[in-house]
């Protein structure tokens, strides 16, 4: 891979930001404030600015997935992956899933990239650690991979999914949250949280000093 | 450019190349060019920008509001097109000519771009990055004031006239002029890219930051958390700076500022329910519209438990917008600058836009959520019918307006530099104990406590007692420290006022 | 193409995903492999949101089970940062190959 590829490819990690700014204007809000009050949103907007918004998002998740495959230095993997959860994050506002999309944002870039990273610092004994693989099992690996994406993606494209013809657009309600994870959802809401508290003791007493 | 004489091997210094080299040129040309004018007529340019901008915002405000009635009083309904128009020019000319406005020829040209959402967003983006960049610019100019007269001088005196308001411009052409400097070990991409990933979350911010129950880009139903993991997110830059700078100090600023940002997220994130729970909205802008009612009505009043919650709220965000008593991540006595050590000119401007950005957005949720938005202390209940343009401004200057938010937000940044220049800085360990053992139990007190508040007493009279109680409480304290500042401000014109040593014992 | 449906989504989805597959055979960082794990969980959640979005009869179901894979993958990353850390104190080394000493 060439230098200027490379550069190429980091390039994107900010515009993936960047794309927030483009893409809230489409559908991450709803300036009307009677809507809002509902916090459901009635309608997207379509069309070309929606698809060129994919497109964007779509490129940006696929080039920094593409060098975090490629990079060698963890570090760099960790801004990367920034990248890919960012892009992710700004789908999930094109989906009108604001709830999630913020949630991804807060406790994905904000919580679990810094564990990440947290992580490579504490266990890399030269900032530029590297570990060689083979050029045998990267072709391997590779094969498999594409064997594996073709038959998903052929799955995927042919497959007669049952959509919803009159096209109704379901938007995040935080009211539609909280009901649903109090009914609905409450015995996987309490199990998570009881095995949240059972990984932070977990965690704290794995991570612990002697 | 005159080179030294010296023993050792030098390298030229870098140019900038790209559309970086493009910018340093024109920031160099505007300087050359503004400073004999500006040191003519610093106070007339002062008072015509502040008057200016005021008109600016004004007329985008009328003008905007103008197409929104011609566009409702069509039947076609609301002018909400991103690629099209819903109204054409002869519509519009037809409105202006049946309310006898003249020239209307030309007018409804004029008006008529203006109904497309895409302009209006345009316009709302450059308006927002002017903000941007316009508070961490005085906001430093500010500091350095405070600074200057907590420790008995004056700051900055010289550019621009008046107190050296322009301050912080010649500050930032200095720094677009530097050389750009890359440590020859350092990983040369992160560091390029890392004030970016701190610099753009904090102005992703801006977007749902209500300035006004109208005065808001995106009115988002998630707006408070957004602005929370924007705030949260800006770390990363800061951890990837220090990293790639591959220096000691910067690493160890960097895992500092990571570790104090997740440890106060918690206490943070946790008195931040409190007001939700009592507004039952993650909307900004209808928990502000929440408290319209006047002083008595602020959130941090309601009960003692809002009240403790406002408190630590405070003080959790020092930690997480890394300002003193919580600064160790820059800790300049220890670290030399922290993480951005190596950090020079554009790029290490950057991360302080950042960083004084997040001082901001940090006091506009205190003020969004705890007291009382962009609502003075009179109830905005009583506000004139807005039937002309006197009482619109009067209204502004009165009840609520975009106005007064930033001004309430100033004062809390104001008292970040206060501590800032008036602590000493604490422990690492001192940080993470009082994290984990005081804030986050007082935390998780105050939203059971107020939970059970709501539930129990809401609404009776005892509630309402203690929140007159507390209201009276904080206006007496607030007043008493400003007349203490008068007093001393009068009688010793120096800042730190009666306790002054005159004169030093035994001299 | 300039019409964006449910299969669009879904090719991203699969292609983030195999990358992720491909991250966790390729790298030897126990790290990077847990990159990789993040990236095949992403993958999974536009699954869940995009069909939520296209044919969700007006329920969230499909995002409140994308809001705890969100949740779990949290917690599955700092016990695997815990493990690495651990494994990095064992063997001095975040090389998953070394981590077979209790082998026979």
């Amino acid at each position: 891979m060439t230098l200027r590829l490379k550069k190429i490819l980091l390039l994107m990690t900010p515009l993936a930001i960047a794309m927030f700014i483009a893409a809230a204007p489409v559908h991450a809000a709803d300036t009307d404030l009677s809507l809002s009050d509902q916090g459901i949103q009635t309608s997207a907007d379509g069309g070309l600015l929606e698809a060129l918004m994919f497109y964007a998002c779509a490129g940006v998740i696929l080039a920094s997935g593409l060098a975090i495959c490629l990079s060698k230095n963890i570090v760099r993997m960790a801004v990367y992956l920034f990248g890919t959860l960012a892009a992710v994050a700004l789908m999930y506002f094109l989906l009108l899933a604001n709830f999630i999309g913020v949630i991804q944002l807060i406790v994905y870039a904000g919580g679990t990239l810094i564990l990440l990273i947290f992580g490579v610092m504490l266990t890399s004994k030269s900032p530029w650690a590297k570990f060689e693989v083979k050029r045998s099992e990267l072709i391997a690996a590779g094969v498999v991979c594409a064997l594996f994406a073709g038959m998903l993606l052929f799955v995927v494209v042919n497959a007669e999914w049952p959509l919803e013809t009159d096209a109704v657009v379901v938007g995040s309600s935080m009211t539609q949250f909280g009901t649903g994870l109090l009914t609905n959802y409450l015995v996987p809401f309490e199990a998570i949280s009881v095995l949240l508290l059972v990984v932070m003791i977990g965690a704290a007493y794995m991570a612990r000093q002697e | 450019m005159t080179q030294f004489s010296v023993p050792w091997k030098q390298s030229p210094p870098l140019e900038y190349r790209g559309p970086a080299r493009g910018i340093v040129a024109l920031a160099r040309m505007v300087y050359t060019m503004a400073t004999p004018i500006v040191s003519r007529f610093p106070g007339p340019i002062l008072l015509g920008a502040i008057i200016g901008g005021t008109l600016l915002v004004w007329a985008h405000w009328m003008l905007f509001g103008f197409v929104e009635t011609i566009a409702a009083s069509d039947v076609n309904g609301a002018a909400h097109s991103v690629w099209g128009q819903t109204l054409t020019t002869a519509e519009i000319g037809a409105y202006l000519d049946a309310h006898s406005i003249v020239a209307s020829g030309i007018l409804k040209y004029l008006l008529w771009p203006l109904q497309l959402e895409l302009l209006r967003d345009l316009v709302g983006l450059g308006a927002i990055f002017g903000l941007f960049n316009l508070i961490p610019v005085y906001a430093i100019w500010w500091e350095r004031k405070v600074a200057g007269r907590i420790q008995s001088r004056m700051g900055p005196m010289r550019v621009g006239g008046w107190h050296g308001w322009a301050q912080s411009f010649a500050d930032g052409v200095k720094l677009v002029g530097k050389e750009d400097l890359v440590p020859e070990q350092a990983d040369a991409m992160l560091f390029r890219v890392a004030p970016y990933l701190a610099f753009v979350p904090s102005l992703l911010a801006f977007l749902c930051l209500p300035l006004g129950s109208y005065w808001v880009f995106r009115n988002v139903d998630v707006a408070l958390i957004f602005i929370i993991a924007m705030v949260g997110v800006e770390v990363v830059g800061v951890i990837v700076a220090g990293w790639a700078s591959n220096n000691k100090w910067s690493v160890y600023g960097a895992m500092r500022e990571a570790c104090q940002m997740v440890s106060y997220e918690i206490p943070m994130t946790t008195v931040l329910l409190i007001p939700i729970m009592t507004a039952g909205t993650l909307n900004m802008v209808q928990i502000g519209d929440m408290q319209t009612g006047g002083w008595f009505s602020w959130n941090a009043f309601h009960n003692p438990f809002t009240f403790i919650a406002f408190i630590t709220y405070y003080i959790a965000s020092l930690a997480n917008c890394k300002r003193a008593p919580f600064d160790l991540p820059e800790s300049e006595s220890e670290l030399v600058a922290g993480f951005h050590t190596e950090y020079s000119g554009f790029r290490w401007a950057l991360f302080f836009f950042a960083e004084y950005a997040a001082m901001f957005v940090v006091s506009a949720l205190a003020v969004t959520l705890f007291l009382g938005a962009w609502h003075t202390p009179i109830p905005a209940t009583w506000a004139f019918e807005e039937d002309s343009i006197v009482k619109i401004f009067l209204n502004g200057v009165l009840f609520s307006s975009p106005f007064w938010f930033i001004f309430k937000c100033f004062i809390f940044i104001y008292i970040q530099l206060w501590i800032r220049w008036t602590l000493p800085r604490i422990r690492i360990d001192q940080v993470l104990y009082s994290c984990v053992q005081v804030m986050f139990p007082i935390a998780c007190v105050a939203l059971v406590g107020h939970a059970v508040w709501m539930v129990l007493l809401d609404g009776t009279v005892f509630s309402d007692i203690i929140r007159w109680i507390l209201g009276l409480l904080t206006a007496a304290v607030t007043f008493g420290f400003l007349s203490v500042a008068a007093f001393g401000y009068r009688n010793g014109r120096q800042m730190v006022g009666y306790l002054a040593v005159k004169q030093l014992p035994g001299a | 193409m300039f019409e964006i449906g449910l299969t669009h989504y879904l090719v991203v989805a699969t292609l983030l995903f195999v990358m992720g597959i491909f991250v966790m055979i390729t790298k030897r960082n126990a790290i990077g492999i847990l990159i990789g794990v993040e990236m095949v969980l992403n993958g999974a959640n536009i699954n869940l949101v995009a069909f939520n979005r296209y044919n969700g009869m007006g329920n969230i179901d499909g995002q409140i089970v994308s809001l705890f894979v969100i949740v779990l993958a949290a917690a599955e990353a700092a016990l695997a940062v815990a493990i690495c850390m651990n494994f990095y104190k064992n063997l001095n080394t975040v090389d998953v190959d070394h981590g077979d000493t209790l082998a026979g």
